[in-house]
C-alpha cells in the first residue's frame, strides 16, 4: 500500500480529505446542537417544549418577556444582571490592577526567588474552594458581608489572580530585554516605562486575561449560592430559579439560560483568537 | 596617596548593600498588593479550618465548640460515604480530564487541516465552554438526556431502544459528559495554539523524505505538542477537581457526590457538623496539594523549558 505519490493515490487522498471535511462539519454540529436546542426552546410555548423534540413550531418571545419580568418575592432579571455586571467588572478591574505590577515583578524586574513566588500563586489554586467556604461563610457573616456585591468581588478577585498573575507574566516574558533597557537608560520611571513601552506589546495578551478572568466570575455560582442567597445574588443563581417543581418550565428555562449565557458567549466569540494566543503560546513561553 | 582606611571599606560595603537592600524593596513592592491580597483571602480560612477540625461543633442542635482532638479525623477512615466521595473525585477527575484531553486534541487536528468554514466551526466548538456550568447542567439533563423530553432519548426510541433515565441510572457518568463536552473546547484551544506553531518547513521536509502521515504525527507533531498537552492537562485538573455546579445541578449530590459535595453537604449543605466537615476540607486540601506537587513539577518543567530557550 506504499504505492508512492502516483495519480489515483492523490486522488484517493484528496477524497479522504473529503470526507474528513465533512466528517468536521457534522462533529461541530453534533457538539454545537445542544447549545441551539436550547436557544430554540426559548423561542417555544411550554406545550411545544414539554414534548417530543419538534423543529417546527411558531416562534414567541413571551417566554423571554416572562423571565425578565419582575415579579415581587422573586429574585428579578435586572437585580441579578447588575449584581452580576458589578461583581464582575469591579472584580476583574482590581485583578488587572494588582496582577500587572505583580506579573512584571515576575519577569521584567523579577524579585529573587520569583520561582517560588509564582507557585505559590499557583498553589492557591489547587486547594478547593469548598474547603475554605465554612470559614468564610463565617468571617463574612461576623463583618457583616453576606448578601453584599462586596463579598463576590473580594471572592472573585482572589479566585482569578493567580491566573491572571501566571498569565500575565508570560506576555510580559515576550517583551524584547534591550526595549525596557533602553527606556531605563533613558531614566523612565517604572510607571512610565510600563505605560509606555510595555503594555502596548502586552495588550492583546491583556485583553485575553481579562476577559478569561470575566468568564469564570460570570459563571460562578457556588460562592454566590452560598454566601448571598437572598441579597446580591447573581446571574446563574437567577437561571437556577426559574426551575419549578410546579407546571412544565422548560421553555422559560431555557430562555433565561439563553439570556444568561449571551453576554459571556458572544465576548468569547469576538475574543477567541486572542484566547488561543492568550492560553497557551504566552503560558508556554 | 589616596589611599582606603578600614573604615572607608566597611563604609562603602555599607553604602553597597544598603543600595541593593534597597533595590530589592524597589522590586518586590509591586509584587506585594497582589501576594498580601493572596495571602489573607487564601490562606486565613484554611487556618480556621485547621482549627474547626480539631473540634466538636455542631450548629443544629447548637452545642458549644469543644476540643476533641483527632477523632474528626479518626472517623474519616471508618466513613463509608466519605470513601464513596473519595472515590467519586477520582473517578470524576481523571476521566473527564483524560478524556476531554483526547477529545480536544482530536478536535483540534480536524480543524487545523484546511476545512471550508474553518473559523465558523472553531467558533461553534468553542461555545461549550464559554456556557455557565449551571446552563451547561441544566441543558443536558432536561433537554438531552432527560427520559421524557430529551433528544437522546427520542433518538433512542426512533431507533428501537427503551427510554434511558440516565442521569439518575449513570450520575457519574452523566456528569462526566457535561464536564467533557465543556472542557474539550478549551483543551482544543491550547492544542491549536500547539499546532499553529508547528515549524512547516520541518514537517515538510519530512514529507519529503518519505515519512508517513502517521510518522509525521507520532515522531514529530507530537512531542512538539507535549508542554501544551502538559499544560491543558494541569490547567484541566486545577478545575475539575474542584466541580460543584454541575453535582449539584444535575444530581444534587444523589449517586455522584465528590468530595468537594461531600464536604459541602455535611457542613452548610444542611449536615451543620463543622467540624467534622472541616476534617474533611483539610484532607482534601492534602489531597489538592499531593496533586498539586505534581502538578507543579510539570509547570517547573514549562519553566525550565523557557530558560533553556
Amino acid at each position: 500500500m506504499s504505492g508512492g505519490n502516483t495519480g489515483p493515490v492523490v486522488g484517493a487522498r484528496g477524497l479522504g480529505s473529503f470526507l474528513l471535511g465533512i466528517a468536521t462539519w457534522i462533529i461541530t454540529l453534533l457538539f454545537f446542537f445542544p447549545v441551539f436546542w436550547m436557544v430554540l426552546n426559548g423561542f417555544k410555548e411550554e406545550v411545544d417544549a414539554n414534548t417530543d423534540p419538534k423543529l417546527f413550531f411558531d416562534p414567541t418571545l413571551d417566554r423571554f418577556s416572562e423571565v425578565t419580568e419582575d415579579t415581587t418575592g422573586l429574585l428579578s432579571f435586572s437585580e441579578a444582571f447588575a449584581n452580576s455586571f458589578w461583581s464582575v467588572l469591579i472584580s476583574t478591574i482590581v485583578v488587572m490592577a494588582m496582577a500587572i505590577p505583580a506579573a512584571y515583578a515576575l519577569s521584567i524586574r523579577p524579585v529573587e526567588k520569583w520561582r517560588d513566588v509564582l507557585f505559590f500563586f499557583i498553589s492557591t489554586k489547587f486547594l478547593p474552594i469548598v474547603a475554605a467556604i465554612l470559614p468564610l461563610w463565617i468571617i463574612a457573616r461576623d463583618a457583616g458581608l453576606l448578601n453584599t456585591r462586596l463579598v463576590l468581588i473580594i471572592l472573585y478577585t482572589a479566585m482569578n489572580l493567580p491566573l491572571a498573575v501566571w498569565m500575565l507574566r508570560s506576555f510580559f516574558n515576550e517583551v524584547p530585554k534591550e526595549l525596557i533597557e533602553a527606556a531605563s537608560i533613558d531614566g523612565a520611571k517604572i510607571s512610565s516605562q510600563i505605560r509606555s513601552v510595555i503594555l502596548p506589546i502586552v495588550a492583546p495578551g491583556l485583553a485575553a486575561t481579562a476577559l478569561l478572568c470575566v468568564i469564570f466570575a460570570w459563571n460562578e455560582f457556588f460562592l454566590a449560592v452560598q454566601l448571598n442567597p437572598v441579597d446580591g445574588t447573581t446571574v446563574p443563581v437567577w437561571v437556577q430559579s426559574n426551575v419549578s417543581s410546579r407546571g412544565n418550565f422548560l421553555a422559560k428555562l431555557s430562555a433565561a439560560s439563553t439570556l444568561a449565557t449571551l453576554p459571556v458567549v458572544l465576548a468569547g466569540w469576538v475574543a477567541q483568537k486572542r484566547m488561543i494566543r492568550g492560553l497557551a503560546m504566552g503560558a508556554i513561553k | 596617596m589616596a589611599t582606603t582606611t578600614p573604615t572607608d571599606v566597611i563604609d562603602r560595603s555599607e553604602e553597597i548593600r544598603r543600595i541593593q537592600r534597597k533595590e530589592k524593596w524597589r522590586r518586590r513592592i509591586p509584587l506585594l498588593p497582589a501576594l498580601l491580597f493572596t495571602i489573607v483571602v487564601t490562606q486565613i480560612p484554611f487556618l480556621f479550618s485547621l482549627y474547626y477540625s480539631v473540634t466538636e461543633w455542631t450548629i443544629r442542635p447548637a452545642r458549644p465548640r469543644t476540643f476533641n482532638g483527632l477523632s474528626n479525623y479518626a472517623e474519616l477512615v471508618t466513613n463509608k460515604f466519605f470513601r464513596d466521595a473519595l472515590l467519586t473525585s477520582v473517578l470524576m477527575t481523571v476521566s473527564s480530564v483524560l478524556l476531554s484531553l483526547l477529545v480536544g486534541t482530536g478536535l483540534a487536528l480536524l480543524l487545523d487541516r484546511k476545512v471550508f468554514g474553518q473559523g465558523f466551526l472553531r467558533t461553534l466548538l468553542i461555545t461549550p465552554f464559554l456556557i455557565m456550568p449551571v446552563v451547561a447542567s441544566q441543558v443536558w439533563s432536561s433537554q438531552m438526556l432527560s427520559r421524557t423530553f430529551g433528544v437522546v432519548n427520542w433518538l433512542l426510541e426512533t431507533v428501537g431502544v427503551d427510554r434511558i433515565e440516565f442521569v439518575s441510572r449513570y450520575p457519574l457518568w452523566s456528569i462526566v459528559l457535561v464536564l467533557v463536552w465543556q472542557w474539550s473546547p478549551f483543551m482544543m484551544l491550547i492544542v491549536l495554539a500547539g499546532l499553529q506553531g508547528q515549524d512547516a518547513s520541518v514537517l515538510e521536509a519530512a514529507r519529503v523524505d518519505g515519512a508517513t502521515s502517521r510518522g509525521i504525527f507520532f515522531q514529530i507533531t507530537l512531542p512538539q505538542l507535549r508542554p501544551y498537552l502538559e499544560l491543558g492537562l494541569l490547567l484541566g485538573s486545577i478545575y475539575l477537581i474542584q466541580v460543584f455546579d454541575h453535582v449539584e445541578v444535575m444530581t444534587g449530590g444523589r449517586g455522584a457526590a465528590n468530595v468537594p459535595y461531600f464536604v459541602y453537604q455535611r457542613s452548610i449543605g444542611g449536615g451543620w457538623s463543622f467540624g467534622q466537615a472541616s476534617a474533611f476540607s483539610i484532607v482534601v486540601v492534602v489531597f489538592s496539594i499531593i496533586i498539586a506537587t505534581f502538578g507543579l513539577r510539570v509547570l517547573s518543567g514549562l519553566l525550565e523549558g523557557e530558560e533553556a530557550a
